[in-house]
């Protein structure tokens, strides 16, 4: 198959924070249509990845490049790169108080809109697009109406970044521990939301602690993160495989391997 | 030669110029200036170490070449020309101040509705109804150890008075738009006195604005009694050009049950000096003072608040909020007094800002003294930058960083402009703040001249 058709490829990418190397060198191709799970104890740089992929600088890329349908996303702004279809759904989604839902909601689909050289979508479309996506994460009504993610609970607060998800349509998304602090239902809602906006145009990246997620939204890869480094890859029985053994015995393999 | 200091040059000042200052005044006027002027011949200028004048050191700016009025001038203007108002669609009896004059080409100085509501020049109250006035009149604005007040009490002739008689309810507001207009470097002093009789209901809206670009000194005293279970609102916007100065003095005495909100919204103006005091004395009296001020260039903001708790069952909220950009600076000092048998107090207060550049500076003091034991009062204070993960949540959907900002910068000032009462001057106020915050409100936009440029 040829390079072409990478969505997004990330070539020997580091990255350090403060002269900390947390990512050491990450190899990973993603095509459209499928969904890479992302899987690895904690600390093993998990989100600091994520958070390389959408743009936040807090952070140096040392080396490597990430493309993006052929780009170099690294040379694009946070903003730039969700224009170009790419969406980050956050492990901690941030409350805004002041900022009601809707003025958000409506800022960032005419900002998408802007970048494509489309009208700015008349009042009563939006309200109507809101009412559809609604219904794919069951989010209540009511939270539209209040400032952004304040006061929302843990659920809420991530059936909101797939609310947000399946307005802006993203091509490549990247759900960063999209199920840590859900209860089963919350969980149930969130990946059916998620499997209903899978399509084979747009690709899925579900960065995760456990396997639980997976069961939901099954995966086609699965790559292990360990020490900043991706050390297995496999399809979906790999994750079983960490469900029943945990990641002891690939961190003792990867442990000894040095 | 000897040269005067800044205090002499205005006990001096007065002196040449009692007669034309003091014209008509009634003996208990002619009284309230004499005393004003020995209170500030005792006190002088604030110096720079004074505690209360630590951060806005004001006798330079009264120092300067200023001119000053002693009686009206004749200036004619076309107001619908030279000046837009801020506020439009807003039905309300708008009251023209024109450099510490009331203005009243063809209407009459004072109006005197059926149903008792008095309004208009108080220059004309104290005249036409002397025994009313006396009774409010200097009555809350203490001269002694206010410089400020103590000169404006000395030298102000005119500004507006308000007159709302018992079980009334004003359902129009008072609109009061103070202007500064001259062709030379000039110093004003108006006075305001609001009176609300028991079960009385007013609203009132101040805007300051400068319609030419010379340097203006504005030294103002506002009086309001608000009676028992009365209910007044006062919003204050400020606009002046940045090359002027403004000192106001708010002094609120508040009777049994009576409510006041008190807003003062800062835009633009050089130097700006906001003394706000509110007396509770009487039980159960409510009381908020908002505060919202945006900065740039080297302006500079100071609001200084006292809120008297006298009496027992009072309520006091302070919400204060600035937003600093290049070499801007701010202050805000802010009292809760809560006096010795006001028990069952709740008195609180919340200061906030954010400064947008590294040279922007914010000096916040807020204090407390409480000789009550059965109170509930708080106090927070914060200078910080815009929440980066806020930023950064915005951008990630596509919003540009710069409308992110924006955005964040709406919604801190939205906290305190959404506890303006009125619903219409909330959305006004919320459409001149963000215009101001982009950049896009001239200091100068509702004049004519442009002459900032």
């Amino acid at each position: 198959m040829s390079e072409a058709n990478n969505m997004l490829e990330i070539k020997d990418l580091r990255v350090s924070i403060e002269d900390k190397e947390i990512l050491k060198g990450i190899n990973l191709k993603v095509k459209a249509g499928e969904v890479h799970a992302i899987m690895g104890p904690n600390g093993s740089g998990k989100s600091t990845l994520a958070s390389a992929l959408a743009g936040r600088d807090y952070f140096d890329i040392t080396h490597g490049k990430i493309l993006y349908e052929g780009k170099d996303l690294t040379e694009l702004s946070p903003e730039d790169r969700a224009r170009e279809g790419i969406f980050l759904g956050f492990q901690y989604p941030v409350e805004i108080p002041g900022v009601s839902m809707v003025n958000f909601l409506r800022t960032a689909i005419n900002s998408m809109r802007e970048y494509r050289k489309q009208d700015p979508l008349p009042a009563g479309d939006f309200l109507k697009l809101m009412r559809e996506k609604k219904k794919i994460v069951e989010i209540d009504s009511d939270l539209t109406n209040r400032s952004v993610n304040e006061g929302f609970s843990g659920g809420e607060k991530k059936k909101n970044e797939v609310f947000q998800m399946a307005l802006l349509e993203p091509k490549l998304a990247i759900l960063d521990e999209t199920d840590s602090g859900l209860d089963i239902d919350a969980l149930r809602i969130v990946s059916n939301g998620v499997n209903k906006l899978r399509s084979p145009e747009n690709a899925t990246i579900i960065i995760t602690h456990y396997q639980r997620l997976l069961d939901y939204i099954v995966p086609d890869f699965v790559h292990v993160l360990y020490k900043g480094r991706i050390v297995k890859s496999g399809d979906k029985s790999l994750a079983k495989e960490l469900e029943e053994h945990g990641y002891d015995w690939i961190k003792q393999e990867v442990d000894s391997e040095v | 030669m000897e040269t005067l200091t800044a205090t002499e040059k205005y006990l001096d000042l007065f002196e040449d110029h009692q007669k034309e200052i003091s014209q008509g005044d009634p003996e208990f006027v002619k009284k309230l200036r004499t005393e004003a002027l020995a209170s500030f011949r005792e006190s002088g200028f604030p110096v720079r170490k004074e505690e209360r004048y630590k951060y806005t050191h004001l006798e330079p700016v009264f120092d300067g070449e200023l001119d000053f009025d002693f009686s009206p001038r004749q200036i004619s203007f076309d107001d619908s020309e030279l000046f837009r108002c801020d506020v439009p669609m807003l039905d309300a009896h708008v009251l023209t101040v024109l450099n510490g004059f009331f203005y009243h080409p063809e209407d009459s100085a004072l109006t005197e509705l059926d149903n008792g509501i008095i309004y208009g020049s108080l220059k004309e109250a104290i005249q036409k109804h002397p025994d009313l006035v006396e009774k409010y009149l200097g009555k809350n604005a203490p001269t002694f150890d206010e410089p400020f007040v103590a000169l404006n009490t000395a030298f102000s002739q005119d500004g507006i008075f308000l007159y709302v008689p018992k079980g009334i309810q004003m359902g129009k507001p008072i609109q009061i738009i103070h202007l500064l207009l001259s062709d030379k470097n000039q110093m004003v002093h108006h006075r305001n006195l609001f009176v609300l009789e028991e079960n009385a209901s007013a609203q009132v809206i101040v805007c300051d604005h400068t319609l030419s670009p010379h340097m203006f000194l504005t030294n103002s005293v506002t009086e309001a009694y608000t009676g028992e279970n009365s209910d007044l609102d006062v919003l204050r916007l400020q606009n002046e050009h940045n090359n002027s100065c403004q000192v106001t003095n708010t002094w609120i005495h508040q009777e049994r049950n009576s409510r006041c909100q008190h807003g003062t919204i800062t835009l633009h103006g050089g130097m700006v000096r906001n003394n706000l005091r509110i007396s509770m004395e009487g039980e159960g009296a409510e009381c908020s003072a908002l505060g919202l001020f945006l900065t740039d260039k080297s302006q500079h903001v100071d609001s200084y608040t006292v809120i008297e708790h006298n009496q027992p069952h009072c309520i006091s909220n302070q919400y204060y909020k600035g937003v600093l950009d290049d070499v801007s600076t701010g202050a805000f000092n802010g009292k809760i007094h809560v006096h010795p048998n006001a028990q069952k107090t709740e008195a609180f207060q919340t200061n906030n800002n954010i400064l947008l550049s590294d040279t922007a500076r914010m000096y916040t003091k807020p204090r407390l003294e409480i000789y009550a034991d059965d109170v509930k009062c708080s106090h927070g204070a914060t200078v910080g930058q815009l929440d980066e993960d806020a930023l950064f949540y915005l951008q990630s959907r596509g919003i540009p960083k710069d409308e992110s900002r924006l955005m964040l910068m709406d919604a801190f000032a939205w906290d305190v402009i959404s506890k303006i009462k009125q619903l219409a001057l909330q959305i006004r106020i919320i459409d001149l703040v963000g215009k101001r915050l982009r950049g896009e409100l001239s200091r100068c936009n509702n004049c004519a001249m442009h002459c900032d440029e």
